[in-house]
């Protein structure tokens, strides 16, 4: 296996060849956000938090980390100025747009930010594709995908009809980032809430009254097995 | 077509026949079909070309030929009359007959059909002269005037095909490489990427088999040199692959072409098939020992889907999104072998470079941008059309010397370069010369070619939303930069025409613009910010008027301004209330009559019916806009 030697924030570093700049920095102790990268899928380069530096101050460019492969001689920079600046600016599209994703807003904590100047809107999507990822290269499954482009950009199954290959396996849920606000745990007193049992998933409006993507008997991220009405895919308790 | 050519000197010889054949000394009628002058009624014109000729009985004296766009659309239907290089304007079903009478056999010019140069009101009679052509070197062009794009055989006759046929006699692999980068031809489709170097890296991959790949997708609104060259002169597109083909190895290659120009579409597939058919296309072409052949494929309409990593996705027949690069497609494009794609304009050139030589090529243009460029005028200028100059002429030298200026007296603000994610200049860059790195250098692209002309009348901060909105919605939404990053600059934008904007929001463009431009994946992301930075940079006085004053000095902004009538001009002749569609005009007959500014809906339709210019658009504080 051929190394490639490049140099990331001044330190001088080997890799394997094909590895990306994200997992590289991540060998050597550099963490850099991510909210579109997962290690058991493929990269994709959607939310364009993971952005790095490379090149020579002054004709340097940026580029996401997870989708760029280390080249040789390569000079590499994970926190300038100039990328905290950007990274703070992705940040603030995103709590301005799903506030209610605890992911987003952990990282937004985490990067200081302390304001957000944009119309508050709330979009229970963010179109990381995770979800499909998950669904095509760990499920096998490929129910789901991305239609439409620019403001009609969403997840759907094929036609949008009641995916015949989705295993119901729940995984794409599993893995959203945005979806993981459902749970807020328990309160102080108790260890054990349920409080999910009776949540709504607010992941993606996409398929009838659900607001998932997946056909109404699914339901798999918030009822234990059977306890569901077929018809609406509302929960029993939400019935009466 | 009389089957396949089989030689390098069977194809000369076939050239020579035909030069004899179709030129000889017959007078050629040349009629302009491209769109803009089948817009307005070529068809029919050709319908009684062709009937009268036959009717008069001149069919040995005359050719009669439709052909591609020539240039200056502004003036169709045109007609051009050779060997006397007359040019004939607006030309109308009815006075074909007039000009076989007068001009084919009376040899008299129909004065009321040339072209009057509003300069000196005088009428020019020969094309060269006109200054719209006189001020452009048009090499590229100037084949459409020459040849009907149904025909092989008028191809062949300006010695189309000879320059593959040097390729195949005389030149190896090396050569031909060598030859392109000495011509310092650099891609037309946007990026400017060197072509030569483009193909020297796919001939050194070991990966096989290699593509090419014609774009084609031209999808900027308003542009349309692409397709005015597939139109017009499919075979010098299919040539110039063909050279590609043989140098770097390849032996399948693709023209994508958008489904939008069906024309185009079909002219290419029935070069293609007469090329294959002659023996230009296929299994050992010219009977040589090089085999290639080519694909139309359409594509579905996405602006991205122009961007190279999208495009062969969309080949793939995957969803047209872009991917990281590299690997470029030079390494791994379709199919993950080394694809080498070109812009049609490039292609064009590779036969002039090959058949003239490099250095010839390299004598034209500027210093780090070589040959001519294909411009699309269009907006705010009188003469509007294809213009062909050398790289590095400057804006000056194409809006007043070639496009005549702006029109009705207004005067010259800011053109718009490199299509949707360009850029706009102020005039006092007018003297700017054009080329890649001076129009980088000053905040906009080349892109494709598109210059829009804005004159007074135009909001620069509308620009930008009109642009960012496109963007918006072309964005293949991929990126969160692009995406949501539009979507923000657009509403900001909003809130400034509405009037809603504070000084703020500009600190907020500025910083967010630079974001979409610096995060995002492809080149759409990557200058989605220039029509909101560029004109930020230069006509910033234009956003702080529309914050602080309220006021949108072009009278664009619907929220800004307001009709008034001037008492002192108003007959009250009632003209303009009976043309207001929501009665927001009062005042007695004859006495000065009144727009009450929160009924009226700024429809306009007053203004244009006041007989004595007493309506005015205002804005901010009561000055006329
Ligand atoms: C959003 C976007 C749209 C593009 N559209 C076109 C197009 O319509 N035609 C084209 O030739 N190149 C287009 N390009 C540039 C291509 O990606 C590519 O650089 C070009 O086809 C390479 O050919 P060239 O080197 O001959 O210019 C576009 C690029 C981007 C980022
Ligand atoms: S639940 Fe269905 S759509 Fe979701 S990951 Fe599993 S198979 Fe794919
Ligand atoms: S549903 Fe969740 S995982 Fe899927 S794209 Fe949207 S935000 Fe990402
Ligand atoms: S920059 Fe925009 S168009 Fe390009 S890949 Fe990203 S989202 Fe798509
Ligand atoms: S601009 Fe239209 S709505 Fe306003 S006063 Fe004139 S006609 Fe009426
Ligand atoms: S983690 Fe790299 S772009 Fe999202
Ligand atoms: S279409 Fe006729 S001159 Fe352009």
């Amino acid at each position: 296996m051929k190394l490639i030697s490049l140099n990331i924030n001044g330190l001088p570093v080997e890799v394997e060849e094909g590895t990306t700049l994200l997992e590289a920095a991540r060998a050597y102790g550099v963490n850099i956000p991510t909210l579109c990268h997962d290690d058991g899928l493929s990269s994709y380069g959607a939310c364009r938090l993971c952005v790095v530096e490379i090149g020579p101050p002054g004709k340097s460019k940026m580029v996401s980390s997870c989708t760029y492969r280390c080249e040789d001689g390569l000079e590499v920079r994970t926190h300038s100025a100039k990328i905290m600046k950007t990274r703070a600016m992705m940040l603030e599209l995103l709590v301005s747009s799903s506030p209610q994703s605890k992911t987003i807003q952990d990282l937004a904590s985490a990067h200081g930010m302390t304001k957000q100047r944009f119309r508050p809107e709330h979009e229970d999507c963010i179109l990381c594709g995770l979800c499909i990822r998950m669904c095509a290269e760990q499920m096998m499954s490929s129910a789901i995908g991305f239609v439409g482009r620019g403001p009609n950009r969403r997840i759907t199954t094929a036609f949008d009809e009641v995916s015949e290959v989705c295993r119901r396996c729940g995984g794409c849920m599993y893995i959203c980032p945005v979806c993981m606000s459902r749970c807020h745990g328990p309160d102080e007193e108790a260890t054990l809430c349920n409080a999910c049992l009776n949540f709504s998933p607010s992941c993606v409006a996409v398929y009838d009254d659900v607001q998932c993507w997946m056909p109404p008997e699914c339901g798999t991220c918030v009822r234990p097995e059977g306890d569901y009405l077929p018809a609406t895919g509302r929960l029993a308790t939400e019935e009466s | 077509m009389t089957g396949k050519i089989r030689s390098v000197s069977e194809l000369h010889e076939f050239q020579a026949s035909l030069k004899e054949e179709l030129q000889g000394d017959r007078t050629v009628i040349t009629l302009c079909a491209g769109p803009g002058c089948a817009a307005s009624g070529a068809d029919n014109v050709a319908k009684a070309f062709r009937k009268h000729i036959e009717e008069m009985g001149l069919t040995d004296q005359v050719t009669f030929k439709c052909t591609g766009c020539h240039g200056f659309c502004a003036l169709a239907p045109v007609v051009a009359i050779d060997p006397a290089g007359y040019c004939y304007e607006g030309v109308k079903q009815a006075d074909v007959k007039d000009i076989l009478e007068r001009t084919i056999i009376g040899g008299e010019v129909i004065e009321k059909l040339l072209y009057v140069d509003p300069e000196t009101g005088e009428p020019v009679l020969y094309e060269k002269d006109i200054p719209f052509y006189k001020h452009q070197d048009r090499i590229l062009l100037a084949e459409n005037r020459q040849i009907d794009p149904d025909r092989l055989e008028d191809f062949l006759a300006i010695d189309g095909y000879s320059a593959l046929a040097k390729v195949l006699d005389e030149m190896s692999s090396e050569d031909v490489i060598q030859a392109i980068l000495d011509s310092g031809l650099r891609g037309r489709g946007g990026a400017g990427f060197p072509t030569g170097l483009k193909w020297q890296i796919a001939h050194q991959q070991t990966a096989e088999p290699k593509y090419i790949v014609c774009n084609a997708d031209e999808g900027d609104p308003g542009a349309f040199m692409d397709r005015g060259i597939i139109e017009g002169n499919p075979h010098r597109v299919i040539e110039g692959m063909c050279i590609g083909a043989r140098a770097i190895g390849a032996n399948q290659g693709f023209v994508y072409v958008r489904y939008e120009y069906p024309i185009a579409v079909q002219r290419i597939n029935q070069a293609v098939d007469q090329a294959r058919e002659a023996g230009l296309l296929g299994e050992n072409i010219l009977g040589s020992d090089f085999s290639f052949d080519l694909k139309v494929v359409m594509g579905a309409g996405a602006f991205v889907c122009g961007e190279e990593t999208a495009l062969i996705a969309s080949l793939e027949g995957k969803k047209g999104e872009p991917v990281q690069r590299p690997p470029f497609p030079v390494e791994s494009g379709y199919r993950g072998k080394p694809t080498v794609i070109n812009n049609v304009e490039s292609w064009t050139c590779v036969p002039h470079v090959i058949g003239k030589g490099a250095e010839w090529f390299s004598s034209i243009g500027s210093e780090g941008s070589k040959g001519t460029k294909i411009f699309s005028l269009v907006g705010k200028v009188k003469n509007t059309g294809l213009v062909e100059v050398p790289m590095g002429t400057t804006i000056r030298k194409i809006v007043y010397d070639i496009g005549g200026g702006v029109p009705n007296g207004k005067s010259f603000k800011a053109i718009q370069t490199g299509g949707p994610a360009g850029g706009c200049l102020p005039e006092d860059l007018i003297d700017l010369p054009i080329d890649f790195e001076a129009l980088t250098k000053a905040g906009t692209i080349m892109g494709s070619g598109g210059l829009i002309v804005m004159d007074e009348s135009t909001c620069m901060v509308d620009v930008a939303r009109y642009f960012t909105r496109f963007l918006e919605e072309e964005s293949c939404g991929k990126c969160y930069s692009c995406r949501k990053g539009t979507q923000r600059m657009r509403e900001l934008l909003d809130d400034i025409c509405e009037g809603k904007g504070t000084l703020d929001h500009l600190d907020l463009l500025e910083e967010l613009g630079e974001t979409v431009n610096n995060a995002s994946m492809c080149g759409l992301g990557q200058n989605a910010a220039n029509p909101v930075l560029s004109t930020l940079r230069y006509f910033r006085h234009e956003y702080e008027a529309h914050i602080t004053e309220h006021r949108c000095s072009a009278g664009v902004c619907a929220a800004l301004i307001r009709y008034f009538i001037q008492e002192e001009l108003c007959d009250g002749c009632h003209a303009c209330s009976k043309v207001c569609p929501v009665e927001a005009i009062s005042g007695e007959k004859d006495l000065e009559h009144e727009i009450d500014p929160d009924v009226c809906i700024t429809c306009g339709s007053c203004i244009e019916v006041c007989p004595t210019d007493a309506i005015i658009i205002v804005s901010g504080s009561g000055e006329e806009a």
